[in-house]
């Protein structure tokens, strides 16, 4: 549905990134949009600015998109990608400061409902605090 | 400056990277996670191959492309840092050939490109701590700029040995980071390097 925030997960690593994506599908349903991305250009560990752009496009809507990452270089890496698709994007995208798991779970539980995206990423971001 | 400037430093730049990717890989396997090398390598060598859209360009237009290309390729933190520095630097790049002026103005916006991406400043044993002071020795150089920016570069270098880390996956080791040359201080000095030899090929 296109009335909920939607959820990018993007990780080091494509099992993580699977992974997360199948546990907030399994726990929260399917009304939420998840899309996720894992592993650099040659599919070794890492992340791709490209394919950040590519999952922020597949679930992007007016409600906007809360991105939730593991370690440094998937939090730069989709900080780029958003900059540099500004132009294009239809919502509002926001990193989440959270756990990867806990995280898109608990954002997504909140988009469920049909909250804002700054809820979203409080209910995310409150989720270790 | 020389009409194949740009083809020079992309041949030179890829080829010093592959030439150290086992140093860097192993300075990252230390404090961070052992994918600098392979990163930039990767990202450079991606810079290399696009030979046919980088030589016809100005300098300015060629850095900006390069760092696209960074940032499309690398797939790690560098991608995004490099990639940042070299876009900005070579927006604010008006002049072709650049003055020497021209050239310390712009090489400023794309070390404050770094600070803004990396959230970060010198002094937190990052790739700022070698373009900082490049950046500050060819600003106030009175002799030889290029003289000034390879000692800056060794320099500032080795300042990071004895910080401790703050950013990055480095900053998860705390007090154990000390003691370490930081790994994106070693690719950007030598870049930095590698730049000043470019530049004097063709005085």
């Amino acid at each position: 549905m296109t009335d909920c925030v939607a959820i990018v997960i993007v990780s080091h690593s494509p099992e993580v990134a699977k992974g997360a994506a199948d546990m907030v599908r399994e726990m929260v349903g399917e009304e939420v949009r998840v899309a996720y991305c894992g592993g650099n250009s040659e599919g070794g560990l890492g992340t791709d600015v490209g394919a950040i752009q590519a999952a922020i496009r597949k679930v992007m809507g007016p409600k906007g998109v809360a991105v939730l990452v593991d370690l440094g270089g998937a939090e730069t890496n989709s900080e780029m990608a958003i900059e540099l698709m500004a132009d294009e994007l239809l919502g509002e995208v926001v990193l989440c400061d959270a756990p990867i798991v806990e995280g898109a779970v608990m954002a997504a539980t909140e988009a469920s409902g049909g909250a804002s995206l700054d809820a979203v990423r409080s209910t995310a971001e409150e989720f270790l605090s | 400056m020389a009409p194949d400037l740009v083809r020079r430093l992309r041949e030179e730049t890829a080829a010093r990277i592959a030439a150290h990717t086992d140093e860097l890989t192993a300075l990252d396997q230390a404090i961070g996670d052992g994918d600098h090398g392979f990163n930039m390598k990767r990202g450079f060598e991606a810079i290399a191959a696009a030979a046919e859209d980088l030589d016809a360009l100005a300098l300015g237009p060629a850095l900006q492309k390069a760092g696209m290309t960074l940032v499309m390729k690398v797939g790690g933190a560098s991608g995004p840092l490099y990639g940042s520095f070299l876009m900005a630097w070579g927006k604010a790049m008006t002049g072709d050939p650049p003055t020497r002026e021209d050239f310390a103005a712009s090489l400023a916006e794309g070390v404050a490109a770094v600070k803004k991406r990396g959230r970060s400043e010198a002094g937190e044993k990052t790739m700022l701590d070698v373009l900082v002071p490049v950046l500050d020795a060819i600003t106030q150089a009175q002799g030889d700029p290029i003289a000034a920016a390879r000692q800056a570069a060794k320099d500032g270098l080795e300042t990071t040995r004895d910080m401790k880390a703050t950013k990055g996956r480095a900053s998860f080791l705390g007090e154990r980071s000390i003691g370490h040359i930081d790994p994106g201080a070693r690719s950007s000095a030598l870049l930095v390097e590698t730049v000043c030899d470019v530049l004097e090929e063709n005085p």
